[in-house]
């Protein structure tokens, strides 16, 4: 398992995709940090900041508007990674080494999980770079930061099982990138019809970024957690049911 | 079922759809043994290969890989199993070097063994010069290569192999066969393969599968015997009258091709050669030729494959000299390349 998910992030970082998506990633992520920054800084709202009782601190300012958009951004990105993981496998015919050795479709799936998350914890350490710049000046609120960063640790998570499932699905990675992408967008814009009616419960319960904001705002609720891993687990255990019937189709 | 019989396959059926790909098939794979699995294309070769290797589940039937129920416990019969496929698994980024040590761990080689194990591979199949080369850069041959390293760099009890030498040259062909025959020793190989000369040259067991049935089972030596003549082809200057040659003990038909060639059919066990060549020397019929006709490999694959599951061995004797004089023109250019091979590689060598 470990093995095949060292296998994957190698040859993850070994292809110029990955690069540039981290490229592309820490330029806007630093934008919008910059922007964001500055307005905290500008006399005006720190003047207004300082006139409300219950003003939000740097951490909830910065830091929540930093995650969102990494958010924001990796769902766009996530097709692009996880599109390869094993319809690439398939079209490169190298899937009967993987099933013909001696792991097991879980080992299979999970090495792939695993590869693919911790290329996005690097990403993620690397942007986490920037607020903590932020010490330089001041002090920031870390088990706000912890909240966030474990919000964004599983949005990424699911949205990478999401991928994970539907690139078994097809031989084909562009197909892959494409449904990905439209799962995940929907899945995003569920939310939207939620905010509008109020009877549609279920529907926000089940967006993905309604239970991410939460966590944003530094507030750990187990519920918001046990959504995710539950997304997870669904995910992948249909993504090891799903190489599994592929041999007896 | 003894401990040396390492890959057992009891009524094993797949079907695609409504589409019946391999048929009840059933054998038994020894040690030592290197077994050929010859067929047409479509025969279901590829598919029984890959339902040994896990690859692919059966619809019906058993498959025991050293021991182990592959179904009900796939871990370790798939740790017994060198598998190579058609196309050989590779990941066109990674370096040669990177790949096998990936192949080693994969296949749960201890830590501290791996760049033993890695090196030896690298030595036995000839990759030295092309380990720190990205695998997509390779030439056919040399991908072909190291998808058989792969395979065997845990040196697994049974090898599978889906057609090795395939996109290689003869020099290197050769050097596959040798190491198929020495992994033959321990192991047991099973290749499947639609040349000819290699399963002659290679295996010491012959398969032959048509439309998801076996149609022949049998030892190289045994498929050897069927290979035996039942014809000879004689030439007579002063030929005596047919009856005459027909009561030479062990003449079963004579046919008279023309003026002065005839063409004598014999049981398998009794050849009229000698006798009959002592009849015409005592005769003075001017025998100036005398050829027991062979049936070829490649004549009892054709015999087998093409008559639909029916074991025919008699055929209208004009195919069958058109035929064996094709397999013999085959044969003789397969020792010519071998030899032209050989002769390459001395040099090489020297």
């Amino acid at each position: 398992m470990w093995i095949i998910a060292a296998r994957e992030l190698r040859s993850l970082l070994s292809s110029p995709l990955a690069w540039s998506i981290l490229a592309v990633m820490q330029l806007i992520s630093s934008w919008n940090f910059a922007k964001v920054v500055e307005l905290f800084l500008r006399p005006d709202i720190q003047s207004r900041l300082a006139n409300e009782p219950n003003a939000p601190g740097i951490t909830m300012m910065v830091v929540s508007s930093l995650f969102s958009w990494i958010g924001i951004i990796l769902l766009l990105v996530m097709p692009l990674l996880t599109m390869r993981l094993i319809s690439e496998e398939r079209r490169n015919k190298t899937l009967p080494l993987l099933l013909s050795a001696p792991v097991s479709m879980t080992g299979i799936i999970m090495g792939k999980f695993l590869g693919l998350m911790s290329f996005l914890l690097i990403i993620l350490g690397m942007l986490l770079l920037m607020p903590l710049s932020l010490l330089l000046g001041g002090h920031l609120d870390f088990g706000h930061l912890a909240a966030g960063l474990l919000g964004t640790i599983l949005l990424l998570g699911a949205l990478a099982a999401i991928g994970l499932y539907i690139s078994t699905l097809t031989a084909h990675p562009t197909i892959a990138a494409i449904s990905t992408f439209g799962v995940l967008l929907l899945l995003w814009m569920i939310d939207w019809t939620g905010y509008t009616e109020e009877q549609s419960g279920v529907l926000t319960y089940l967006s993905l970024m309604n239970h991410y904001q939460t966590l944003l705002e530094g507030i750990f609720s187990t519920e918001d957690v046990i959504y995710y891993l539950l997304f997870m687990a669904l995910f992948l255990i249909l993504s090891i049911h799903r190489l599994d019937s592929d041999r007896i189709q | 079922m003894n401990s040396d019989t390492l890959v057992s396959v009891q009524n094993l059926s797949r079907y695609y759809g409504y589409f019946c790909a391999v048929n009840q098939i059933s054998f038994e794979v020894k040690r030592g043994q290197i077994l050929g699995f010859l067929g047409p294309n479509g025969a279901g070769k590829s598919t029984t290969m890959q339902m040994i290797t896990g690859t692919l589940a059966p619809s019906t039937g058993q498959i025991t890989v050293a021991g182990y129920d592959l179904l009900e416990q796939p871990l370790p019969a798939k740790l017994a199993l060198g598998y190579l496929p058609e196309q050989p698994p590779i990941y066109r980024e990674m370096l040669v070097i990177e790949y096998l040590r990936f192949c080693a761990h994969l296949h749960r080689i201890p830590a501290q063994a791996i760049t033993s194990a890695v090196n030896r591979i690298i030595e036995q199949c000839g990759l030295t010069s092309v380990t720190q080369r990205l695998i997509g850069n390779l030439s056919k041959g040399y991908q072909q290569r190291v998808g058989i390293a792969q395979a065997i760099i845990h040196m697994p009890a049974v090898v599978i192999l889906d057609e090795p030498t395939i996109g290689l040259d003869p020099i290197q062909i050769r050097e596959i066969r040798e190491l198929i025959q020495s992994l033959g020793t321990e192991h047991s190989v099973i290749l499947s393969t639609h040349i000819l000369q290699e399963v002659q040259a290679v295996c010491n067991h012959v398969q032959i599968i048509n439309r998801g049935q076996l149609v022949l089972n049998d030892t190289i030596s045994g498929l050897f015997a069927q290979m035996q003549t039942t014809h000879l082809q004689v030439g007579l200057r002063r030929p005596p009258p047919l009856r005459v040659l027909a009561q030479i003990p062990g003449v079963e038909t004579v046919e008279g091709q023309d003026h002065d060639h005839f063409r004598i059919r014999h049981p398998t066990d009794n050849n009229p050669a000698e006798a009959l060549v002592e009849r015409a020397v005592a005769g003075n019929w001017g025998l100036y030729e005398l050829i027991p006709e062979k049936r070829s490999l490649e004549q009892i694959f054709v015999d087998l494959t093409t008559e639909q599951q029916d074991i025919n061995l008699s055929h209208s004797p004009k195919q069958d000299t058109l035929l064996s004089n094709s397999s013999e023109a085959n044969f003789s250019e397969k020792v010519d390349i071998d030899q032209v091979a050989g002769l390459a590689a001395d040099r090489l060598h020297q």
